[in-house]
């Protein structure tokens, strides 16, 4: 079966963003979706540590230790960036100003509920930062593959697992298709060309 | 009134065991090793700071900074809000021989309780969290048909934040976002310590770009040489090796 591979979803995910949005997005190769900025779309990244309108990750060169995102990655300085603070920070994100948050995500409910943490290294709790965004911002986006390493599913109909989120993802980017949660069921929206249907 | 000290160790005199310390930094940015250093030198020569509790971002990563007060033995009780990180070995150790209290909370929740501290709300109700398996056990009201959780303020008894400039007074400006919990944290209690990079003169920091206020801030340390953790961390040295 073809996929893609993630900077392809990626794009693909920054394609559907419409111009003049904020958008938040998570830790890992999310941090390309600052690479892709169509013409006539502007849209605004925003980094819960504090910076609004950031460039790309700096892999090698001059690095400034005081300016980085929230993967511990320092990030170019470009025009028109703004600072601000934690408490600035989550008005931002609980008041609900923000639009987009793009997530990688441990399993997805078809009612909208996720699970982004697990208990690993032996009874310690391992979890993300996400569990305010995805109550506040308007637009839940998720990235996923459709297994986890061990071949459990990611999408469930029933969660198993620790709930952070309650009804909060309206969309699942995977890798061959792209699923709207409406009503609490999974609808297919777009698919890869070569994918056909009973192969789902 | 100067508020400046010339010694990193009189500066942190005041700390007693048992007290509930705020460590400014989301890892290594704004993280101040240097005044963390001198209160684990203290434990290990006289044994003051034991059985601190901590709210922190995070438990530390790598072997330096934050991490070696918790390796070290120092800290019973962790308030923090983010665990993913790679190198979290030290914290594991300690944790899994029950040698720490550790509590997670939601990092916005964490901010709005500092926040109300400040003020004085006792407590508040918030519409985050609400439904998750984190809150289990937390009281939840009902309001305009919504369902709001319960929180708490969140007192602590010392601040300890690295800032970039400051003057002798206490008017501090951060480096970019280096303010991230700074701000907030400086809010909250009398007892702060600022591990600044430059003091200047008072006066000549410009009037509108004052980020934190003197009036806030109880004691300035002067570190004109600041370590940075991730760097550390790329060469894997410890916090023994720092010291020499």
């Amino acid at each position: 079966m073809s996929k893609l591979i993630l900077i392809q979803i990626v794009w693909c995910v920054v394609q559907d963003i419409i111009d003049g949005v904020y958008v938040n997005f998570g830790i890992g190769f999310f941090e390309m979706v600052v690479q892709f900025q169509f013409f006539g779309c502007q849209v605004i990244f925003y980094i819960e540590n504090g910076i609004f309108g950031f460039g790309e990750v700096l892999v090698f060169g001059i690095e400034d230790w005081d300016l980085i995102n929230v993967g511990k990655k320092v990030v170019m300085i470009k025009l028109g960036m703004v600072f601000f603070y934690y408490v600035d920070s989550f008005v931002m994100v609980c008041g609900g100003y923000l639009d987009v948050v793009i997530l990688g995500v441990y399993q997805v409910v078809q009612n909208g509920d996720l699970v982004n943490w697990f208990i690993g290294f032996k009874g310690v709790f391992v979890v993300g930062g996400v569990m305010d965004l995805v109550y506040g911002v308007k637009c839940v986006v998720v990235i996923i593959d459709y297994v986890i390493k061990d071949g459990k599913f990611k999408l469930l109909e029933v969660c198993i697992l620790l709930l952070i989120g309650v009804g909060c993802v309206m969309c699942v980017y995977i890798l061959f298709v792209v699923v709207d949660i409406q009503d609490g069921y999974f609808v297919l929206c777009e698919k890869l060309f070569s994918l056909f249907l009973d192969e789902l | 009134m100067d508020k400046m000290f010339f010694d990193l160790v009189i500066v942190v005199v005041g700390i007693e065991d048992g007290m509930m310390v705020m460590i400014g930094g989301f890892g290594g940015l704004g993280g101040l090793m240097e005044l963390i250093y001198v209160l684990i030198d203290c434990y290990l020569v006289m044994g003051y700071f034991k059985n601190l509790m901590v709210v922190n971002n995070n438990v530390g990563n790598g072997y330096v900074g934050f991490v070696v007060l918790i390796e070290q033995g120092m800290v019973v009780k962790l308030i923090c809000f983010f665990l993913c990180f790679v190198d979290l070995c030290v914290f594991i150790e300690v944790y899994q021989v029950g040698k720490i209290e550790f509590e997670l909370v939601l990092q916005g929740m964490l901010v709005e309780c500092i926040c109300v501290g400040g003020v004085g709300i006792l407590v508040f109700y918030i519409f985050i969290s609400y439904g998750i398996d984190l809150v289990n056990g937390k009281k939840v009201e009902e309001f305009d048909g919504c369902f709001y959780v319960q929180e708490c303020w969140l007192k602590v008894d010392y601040v300890l934040v690295k800032v970039d400039c400051g003057d002798w007074l206490g008017n501090l400006i951060y480096c970019m976002v280096v303010c991230n919990f700074g701000f907030v944290m400086c809010m909250v209690v009398v007892m702060i310590i600022v591990q600044v990079l430059v003091v200047v003169e008072f006066g000549s920091i410009d009037l509108e770009v004052v980020v934190m206020f003197g009036i806030f801030v109880q004691g300035i340390v002067e570190v004109v040489n600041f370590v940075q953790e991730e760097q550390l961390n790329c060469v894997n040295v410890c916090y023994l090796e720092v010291v020499e």
